[in-house]
């Protein structure tokens, strides 16, 4: 029986540790945990409601723009103004949203996940007139080869040629995710960490000229999209094809939705939005969203049993470091008791179940011409697959939301600041389902609460002893060479997970560090 | 009269014996991210002139390149072959590498708040590294406000007791120059400008900087010198709500207080900037920026313009 312990995870956001215990080639059990807490949240406390809208973002600096979608929807709630936001202001968001997620879906396609299937290493048997590989030859040439070595080794498999494009791909990829980045900061100021979003709106107002600009930059990630990013995930995906048998999971998929197509509605769950918030699983079947089913239990992680089972509005964090059994910085969020993945797939499967017909007929098309069944999409191909999928759907989608801005029109709204309210945020961000709850008394932050897509996917060990999504997608996999388990890093990437995001904060009182046990 | 010869002809053969001369410098850097966010890392992605793929693999200057052993956003080794990069390099390279911190430093019960990876079989704290790193380094860059100063997670009540890279150097006697690059996030160009200045010109001399540590070349001047919207400010011209024309002081701007050429230097392509979208400057180059709050009221800070 062998142990692989992988720290830090590094192609990923945040501080993970991944351990495994491997028993007969295949892992028995596996246990994932995150590295470093920042206390976000108990930051909060006491400040303006608005602030939230800045702090809420700086969780992540990869996906700040939904932690911005999120606060500002749940601020727009807490402030009676969820139904009065601007059309202009809806679409901004939207947006904003849609090219921060094309950039980051490209991201962590090819500078995160790329580099466990591509051999950049051998373009230094490259013979051609390419400037970047040869540029790269001679990188190679100088012997000085970090970041890309020390790597694991021994399972690269791709043919000479579909290797050398995706290397020479993987630099394209950095200019289209920049461009993505350039249109956040169009209407939202900068990135990362865009000032534009607000409760109320956009700060910036449209103009023709920023439209006609954001559109042809548009088209340049659509083009790459197209032409580039989805034949490379399906050129990489027949190499490595299986990869659509390993990391299946836990098999429920969970969906908040996103994109707003209607301003006028301030109930989340029934307003119309581009992607419909729903549940599914490998039974293929439909189930409507109830955000009443959320609870965060907390039997493996360091806080007290007492705060367990409770809805995120009710949520807090009582620290108990000496808890037996405990393992994880992470609660594990749960819904209706039971383990739900969440992010592209989910978001994807519960589309395609949910009768949207651009999902259900792209879905189809690739998987007929890549001889795959909807049930391969619970793997770790089917989650690199679904990301590109629905990268493809938002640039399609955004072209129309641009030519649906007015000129000119004003994109935000002003309100009061109420003395006591409440609020939800719920939105479907690049690594799937993102809550924020707000509670507000005597015009201050008295409670904000953060349930992160990673929350879910890399949650340890619930109240009932079952393992979390990225756990039991790890659970069972064969492992061809201890020293080097590319498998378990595989798996690990296709969550994409984010860690920055994903841990919660201890309460001031009573709690001794020092006997925590990091892992 | 000397015989014609192309002027390209006359670059190139110049530059090949350049290459024949010159053995290229390698500069190896080690990127450590600790409490922070990671947004420092994916703003320098969005570097244009160099490119992050000219940094990553070209020579950024001739007979220039910067090795980066150690980053985990973009590396391709994992777990302990990756930790062996940072110990190797300290150890190889002594006196020779740079060390760039992202992130703030947890130092509440020795640091246990952040880890990364483990050496000699024990956990090692963010705190630890940038003990046993810095030591050695031919610099230490401070990237973004979090390392500079503290940043988000040091702000009131500083649950993990998060320290700037500097109060670390401090409290261990270490003597490795640094320079603080805060933001945040911080522009690609101040990280990238600060780098260039340190292989053109070598470490920055103590006029270069300001009181803070920061390279004057960029944060020499204040938003509100620069900005786009300082007309309405001379003429008491003041936005109410977002999106209105006007002067954006009463909606809560730091501009007045805040040392950085966003107005000039513009961000992402030069598309936009924080002002230029309608919204405020929140002071984020700045000393516990998140504690002059609330962010969206006029702070007590900022002196009302005088009366024309």
């Amino acid at each position: 029986m062998g142990k692989i312990v992988i720290d830090p995870v590094t192609r990923i956001e945040g501080h993970l540790k991944v351990e495994a215990v491997v028993e007969g080639g295949k892992v028995k059990e596996a246990r994932s945990a995150g590295m470093l807490f920042r206390g976000l949240e108990l930051i909060m406390r006491g400040r303006d409601p608005r602030d939230a809208q800045r702090i809420a973002q700086r969780v992540c600096g990869v996906c700040p723009t939904s932690h911005s979608i999120a606060a500002a929807l749940n601020l727009d709630s807490a402030f009676g103004i969820a139904d009065k936001i601007p059309d202009n202001g809806r679409i901004l968001r939207n947006l904003i949203l849609g090219a921060a997620h094309i950039a980051d879906h490209i991201l962590h396609f090819y500078h995160l996940v790329a580099l466990d299937y591509v051999d950049v290493a051998r373009v230094a048997k490259y013979e051609g007139n390419n400037t970047v590989l040869n540029s790269i030859k001679d990188f190679i040439s100088r012997g000085e080869l970090g970041p890309f070595v020390p790597r694991y080794e021994g399972d690269y498999r791709l043919p000479d040629d579909v290797n050398e494009q995706a290397v020479a791909h993987y630099v394209t990829a950095f200019e289209i995710r920049r461009k993505g980045q350039e249109m956040v900061a169009m209407f939202g100021g900068k990135m990362p960490h865009n000032m534009g979003i607000m409760p109320g709106g956009v700060t910036s107002t449209p103009t023709v000229d920023s439209m006609a600009s954001f559109l042809w930059r548009l088209k340049e990630l659509q083009e790459f999209v197209d032409n580039v990013y989805l034949p490379d995930v399906i050129a990489v995906a027949q190499v490595y094809s299986d990869y659509f048998e390993i990391g299946r999971g836990c098999g429920n998929l969970l969906a908040y939705g996103s994109y707003e197509l209607d301003g006028k509605e301030s109930d989340l769950t029934k307003r119309k939005r581009f992607f419909r918030p729903g549940t599914t699983s490998t039974s293929l079947k439909f189930g409507q969203f109830d955000p009443g089913q959320i609870t965060e239990q907390v039997k493996h992680s360091w806080y007290a049993d007492s705060i367990s089972g409770k809805h995120p509005s009710q949520g807090d964090v009582v620290v108990d470091e000496r808890k037996e059994g405990a393992y994880s910085w992470l609660k594990s969020p749960r819904y209706g008791k039971a383990v739900f993945e969440v992010g592209p797939l989910a978001r994807i499967m519960v589309n395609y179940v949910g009768g949207n017909p651009a999902v259900k007929s792209l879905v189809d098309s690739t998987l007929a011409r890549a001889r795959l069944k909807p049930e391969h999409m619970f793997s770790v191909m089917g989650r690199n697959l679904a990301r590109a999928l629905e990268t493809k759907l938002i640039a399609d989608a955004m072209t129309d939301w641009v030519l649906q801005l007015k000129p000119g029109q004003p994109a935000y709204t002003s309100y009061k600041l109420p003395e006591e309210s409440s609020g939800m945020g719920l939105v479907g961000a690049a690594r799937g389902a993102l809550g924020h709850w707000i509670e507000i008394k005597e015009g201050k932050i008295a409670n904000y609460q953060v349930i992160t897509p990673s929350t879910w996917n890399i949650s340890p060990r619930d109240d009932k002893d079952q393992p979390g999504p990225m756990e039991q997608a790890i659970t069972s996999t064969a492992i061809r060479d201890e020293a080097n388990p590319f498998e378990i890093v595989r798996i690990v990437r296709a969550f994409d997970p984010c860690l920055a995001c994903s841990v919660h904060l201890v309460n001031p009182k009573g709690h001794d560090l020092g006997r925590f046990r990091i892992c | 009269m000397t015989e014609k010869v192309p002027f390209l002809s006359l670059v190139r053969k110049r530059v090949e014996r350049q290459v024949q001369d010159m053995d290229t410098k390698e500069y190896p850097a080690i990127w450590l991210q600790a409490a922070g966010c990671t947004g420092c890392s994916v703003s320098l992605l969005n570097v244009i002139n160099p490119s992050i793929k000219n940094l990553l693999v070209d020579e950024v200057f001739p007979g220039s390149h910067i090795n980066l052993r150690f980053h985990p956003t973009v590396m391709a080794g994992a777990g302990e072959p990756a930790i062996e990069v940072m110990i190797d390099t300290s150890r190889e390279k002594k006196g020779g590498y740079i060390l760039i911190v992202e992130g703030a430093i947890p130092t509440a019960k020795d640091g246990i708040y952040g880890v990364v990876g483990e050496k000699d079989g024990k956990p090692m704290t963010m705190q630890a590294w940038v003990e046993t790193l810095a030591r050695d380094a031919l610099a230490v860059i401070a990237l973004g406000s979090c390392a500079a100063f503290g940043g988000i997670p040091a702000a009131k009540p500083n649950p993990t007791e998060c320290r700037p890279v500097s109060e670390i150097l401090k409290a261990k006697g270490i003597k490795t120059p640094y320079v603080n690059i805060p933001g945040c996030a911080p522009h690609p160009d101040w990280f990238v400008g600060t780098v260039a200045s340190i292989l053109l010109t070598g470490l920055p001399k103590p006029e270069d900087l300001d009181e803070y540590r920061r390279p004057k070349a960029f944060y020499g001047q204040t938003i509100h010198e620069n900005c786009q919207r300082r007309a309405y400010y001379d003429e008491h011209k003041f936005a109410k709500k977002f999106g209105d024309p006007g002067c954006n002081y009463e909606l809560g701007c730091r501009g007045p207080i805040t040392h950085a050429d966003c107005p000039l230097r513009l961000w992402n392509g030069k598309v936009s900037w924080c002002v230029g979208c309608g919204a405020t400057c929140i002071g984020c180059t700045e000393p516990d920026f998140f504690d002059i709050t609330p962010l969206y009221e006029k702070t007590s800070q900022i002196a009302l313009p005088e009366e024309a």
